[in-house]
């Protein structure tokens, strides 16, 4: 059965679309969104305008993307992928020389009203990119180093400007959904343990040279490593973030101090508490069972992704859910490790409860490119 | 490209065993997370919890009010005053320039003053509160809160700092508080925590210094809660502290003022005190200060005034002064001699002016001799001739003796600063001072308290008291603590034959009422308070050879700091003592003439518990009198202040 045959024979059109929809995904998007809310309202301290009524239009704007994008055929962003890599890779090269400067980074443009952060747009837009690029190669090919070397360009080079920004946390981003979608893909085990080899030698490389003139990576960057490695060194300077973080974390224990209780979170001594820390403050105040149920549902967006993938025969839109369900549990893993104390603070935010715009949007969107995918699947 | 359907069934089951690998690595993971989670918020929840604790509690303390100082009926020498003052926080306050400036319109404040709140805003976090002004009038006070509204940011507060409402009446006694200094801690073995308060008062001198730990109390707590950068959010605790004791002194205010304003500006001190049981009445020291400038933080010009002035006002001469005694030491050589045996109250002596020892000749103040003086007139007329020889014939050491059993020579403990010993000097003491041997003229000198012989007027005063009463009564200062009188043993009895006290005694009636006492004129006429006393007049000099020559130069014609100093202690009444004091006025001229006067002042204002009424005066003294006290400014010292006892 050819890729066009069975679009048109079986895919529901018009409303039956909506009964097609992949509705447990929609209820835990939604479920772990509204925990955001209520995070965002507890953290300013009981008001609404602050964070939470932002966060919620936004939410509104995301979900009506969403359904747009899910209604529109697959086939039809399977045709937009490479425009779309192109667009962002453009708005990428723009912020680079005439982005604003916020945050000690380039990072985003200002259209009039809209804020746009390329680097986020990338992320999916890689991920689509990929996807199309395999479903258009032969699969016998897939592992052939010329064939190979293709998508590592097209991941890398947008890695390269995102990390020129600079911002390493949205570069390894990239860098890993790509890899996810390549690995997906079937590129041969041998690739990936080549590259993790190279990796090694790379942070062996930062270390090596750092405080030389060709040092890798920004000053705080380094002491970023330095405080993940030993926070205690210096609990008032860099490595205050983190102890507070975990301070927080623990203190909650088992059902956390209860809602908009938490004295780390209330008096300030949690750093970034509405962005990238924001689990800190669950934490604290529902406790390990929050915490939990939080990382559960996560568990389920991603573990829908995945079966989603498994009963789709599409290669394109295969790849493309597990892109963006990589690119998800990619989010979540970093972030929880940093602020749980596994990793190094790199700024990464915690998908759908993180207060930003640009996130929101983007995941949001991405997620209706898998609803489409899953409408649009060949039966 | 044309693809087979089983090419894309084939790649679409790769996809898929990729796909479960990677969730099957997801959920590892995820696993790894929930039980990171686990360690965190189970494991180790009562360590972070502890920690987050620490984190929000802070503790501070309450600083615990200052006990009182009241004088003997209950009125008040040492209060604590509600201090209003103005703060100003940056955040609250917005343009803190701008308030500031609208601030000045109702407050008197210069552009320094401004200036350097600015200064201390910019460098403290927005949040802190910043004093702009301090000792605010309520006037002032009240302004500022009715014109809150306009001025954001600035919040008046009321705080509690010491005050002398007296001021210089007793500022050589209670002394004053002061900031804790570096030095003061340095000095205090196991500091009280209460001292690490910023501006926390503690006495300095006097009995605000020597009763410190009974006025200062405990200090409260109270558990707050902070935020990251410090800022206070709530109190979650408060545990109020214990305020500090009142003390009661045995000192009438009032007799304490009217001796004060009696000194004048003369440069000299006064001591009245009970005689019975060593309550001292009043301790005066002129002239004096107002401690009130100490406690607000003295001004360099202030100070400078009070350091430059010849008089000494800083000093507390009643304790801290040491003058020879001159003629007022007469009873002790007189004791000495009848208590050794050398004499008896009848022994005479001839006076021919003067009195020879080898080559040396010592002179009786008296030029012309007093004739055949026996102990009585010998007192009365304040011979000097007399007592050399008796002194002669008892010896220095036994005289010292006397003395120390009088109080001389020995530090009276009273809760007060810089007490001197003064000297009694014997044989032993000059070898150990001085490596030399005593000599026959040492004795000569130290029989009319010259030489080497240096005492205080509280010694004075103790000395007068131990004759009047014959008990070995010892001064005191602390009346009661916290409306607990503080208990009293009856002083020992001296261990001196009475005929013998009462001989020393009767001369010093003789001074008061002999026909030629020296101080007759200061005599009091009231026969229910007959006075007792002794003239004594220092030299402070050496008269040199020529002076012998021309006949001493009067006091009138030399300078102030040169002339002698004017002494007198007394008791009364006669037959039944009740209180005694001394008077010593530095370089006043004679202490007939000087001292006397105003110990009998001060005396009956004692005994009569009022201005002493002129009944009490000779008749010829009448109207001088009458006019000295219209024109004594004294103080309305106030009512006695309803106690309340520390729960």
């Amino acid at each position: 059965m050819s890729f066009l045959e069975y679009r048109i024979k079986t895919a529901p059109t018009g409303l039956r679309k909506v009964l097609h929809l992949n509705w447990p995904l929609v209820l835990l998007i939604t479920a772990v969104s509204s925990v955001g809310f209520l995070m965002l309202y507890s953290i300013s301290g009981g008001r609404i305008e602050v964070w939470a009524e932002p966060q919620m239009k936004r939410f509104g704007v995301g979900m009506a993307l969403m359904f747009i994008v899910a209604f529109t055929p697959i086939w039809f962003w399977r045709n937009m992928s490479v425009l779309a890599y192109l667009v962002s890779l453009a708005l990428l090269l723009v912020v680079e020389f005439f982005g604003r400067v916020g945050m000690g980074a380039q990072r985003w443009i200002e259209l009039g009203p809209l804020v746009l952060q390329p680097s986020e747009m990338m992320k999916f837009t890689l991920v689509m990119m990929l996807a199309a690029y395999y479903d258009w190669l032969d699969p016998k090919k897939v592992s052939r180093p010329l064939w190979v070397l293709l998508p590592v360009v097209l991941t890398v080079v947008p890695t390269i400007l995102v990390l020129m920004q600079p911002n390493l946390g949205t570069s390894i981003m990239l860098l890993l959904a790509g890899a996810a979608v390549m690995f997906c893909a079937g590129v041969s085990f041998w690739y990936f343990a080549g590259v993790a080899g190279l990796a090694g030698s790379a942070i062996f490389g930062v270390f090596y040279f750092r405080g030389t003139p060709w040092q890798f990576l920004h000053d705080y960057q380094y002491r970023r490593i330095d405080t993940f490695l030993d926070p205690t060194a210096d609990p008032l300077g860099a490595g205050y973030n983190i102890i507070q973080a975990q301070i927080a974390l623990g203190s909650g224990g088992w059902a956390g101090k209860g809602f908009m209780q938490g004295t780390q979170s209330r008096l300030n001594f949690l750093p970034e508490k509405h962005t990238d820390f924001i689990f800190t403050t669950l934490a604290e105040e529902f406790g390990f069972v929050g915490a939990f149920s939080l990382l559960a549902l996560y568990a389920g967006i991603i573990a829908f992704c995945v079966i989603s993938a498994l009963q789709n025969r599409d290669r394109y839109s295969q790849l493309l859910i597990l892109g963006v369900a990589a690119n998800l549990f990619f989010y979540i893993a970093v972030n929880l490790s940093m602020v749980m104390g596994m990793a190094p603070v790199v700024g990464v935010p915690l998908p759908l409860l993180s207060y930003g715009g640009s996130a929101m949007l983007v995941l949001l969107v991405g997620f209706g490119l898998v609803q489409s995918a899953h409408v649009h699947r060949p039966r | 490209m044309r693809r087979t359907p089983r090419d894309t069934e084939e790649s679409a089951r790769k996809i898929r065993r990729r796909a479960l690998l990677m969730g099957g690595a997801m959920a590892g993971f995820v696993a790894v997370l929930g039980g990171r989670m686990r360690y965190l918020q189970i494991d180790q929840a009562d360590e972070f919890r502890l920690l987050a604790e620490e984190n929000r509690i802070n503790i501070r303390l309450i600083p615990p009010a200052r006990g009182l100082i009241l004088d003997r009926n209950g009125k008040l020498i040492a209060g604590n005053e509600q201090n209003y003052r103005v703060v100003i926080t940056r955040e609250a306050a917005g343009d803190v320039e701008l308030v500031l400036k609208r601030l000045a319109t109702i407050v008197p404040l210069t552009e320094d003053e401004i200036g350097k709140t600015l200064k201390e805003v910019e460098r403290r976090s927005s949040f802190v509160p910043i004093t702009v002004a301090d000792r605010l009038s309520w006037d002032d006070f009240s302004k500022i809160s009715i014109n809150a509204p306009t001025l954001p940011g600035v919040t008046p507060e009321v705080g509690l700092s010491r005050v002398y409402p007296l001021d210089s009446d007793f500022a050589h006694v209670v002394g004053y508080v002061g900031p804790v200094s570096e030095k003061d801690l340095a000095g205090i073995e196991n500091p009280d925590p209460v001292l690490q308060i910023p501006k926390f008062q503690i006495g300095k001198i006097g009995v605000e210094r020597w009763q410190e730990d009974v006025l200062r109390g405990h200090a409260g707590q109270k558990r707050i809660e902070v935020n990251h950068v410090g800022r206070v959010m709530r109190e979650l605790e408060r545990q109020e502290g214990t305020p500090g004791a009142n003390i009661r002194l045995t000192i009438d205010a009032d007799i304490q003022n009217f001796a004060q304003v009696r000194l004048g500006e003369e440069s000299a001190a006064a001591v009245a005190m009970d005689v019975q049981n060593g309550d001292i009445l009043a301790i005066a020291s002129a002239p004096s200060f107002d401690p009130n400038l100490f406690v607000r933080g003295i001004s360099q010009a202030d100070y400078s005034v009070l350091m430059e002035n010849d008089h000494r006002p800083l000093a507390n001469k009643a304790v801290q002064g040491a003058y020879p005694p001159g003629s007022t030491f007469k009873m002790v050589t007189g004791l000495a001699a009848l208590a050794a045996g050398a004499i008896t109250p009848q022994t005479s002596v001839y006076c021919p002016g003067h009195y020879e020892v080898g080559t040396r000749r010592f002179h009786c103040w008296k030029r012309g001799g007093h004739g055949t003086v026996a102990l009585n007139d010998a007192l009365g007329q304040s011979c000097d001739v007399y007592f050399y020889d008796i002194a002669q014939r008892v010896g220095i050491d036994k005289i010292a003796e006397m003395g120390r059993l009088l109080g001389l020579g020995q530090r009276h403990a009273l809760p007060m600063s810089a007490i001197t010993d003064g000297v009694m000097p014997d044989k032993a003491w000059k070898q150990q001072r001085y490596g030399q041997d005593w000599r026959v003229g040492d004795t000569i000198n130290a029989s009319i308290g010259q030489g080497y012989v240096l005492a205080s007027p509280l010694q004075l005063a103790v000395m007068a008291a131990r004759i009047a009463s014959g008990r070995a009564v010892e001064p005191r200062l602390i009346h009661m603590v916290d409306n607990t009188p503080v208990a009293v043993a009856e002083a020992a009895v001296l261990p001196v034959e009475p005929g013998f006290l009462d001989g020393v005694r009767r001369g010093m009636y003789e001074v008061m009422n002999g026909a030629r006492g020296t101080a007759k004129s200061s005599r009091i006429a009231d026969d229910s308070l007959l006075m007792a006393g002794k003239t004594g007049t220092a030299q402070v000099r050496n008269i040199s050879t020529a002076e012998r020559a021309s006949g001493v130069v009067s006091n009138d014609q030399l300078p102030w700091e040169r002339r002698d100093h004017a002494l007198f202690v007394c008791y009364a009444p006669y037959d039944n003592p009740r209180v005694a004091v001394s008077v010593v006025v530095e370089h006043g001229g004679g202490g007939s003439t000087v001292a006397a006067p105003i110990a009998r002042d001060i005396l009956l204002r004692c005994l009569t518990g009022g201005i002493p009424p002129l009944s009490a005066y000779p008749a010829a003294q009448r109207g001088r009198i009458e006019t000295q006290f219209k024109e004594m400014k004294l103080r309305d010292t106030g009512e006695a202040a309803p106690v309340k006892s520390r729960a």
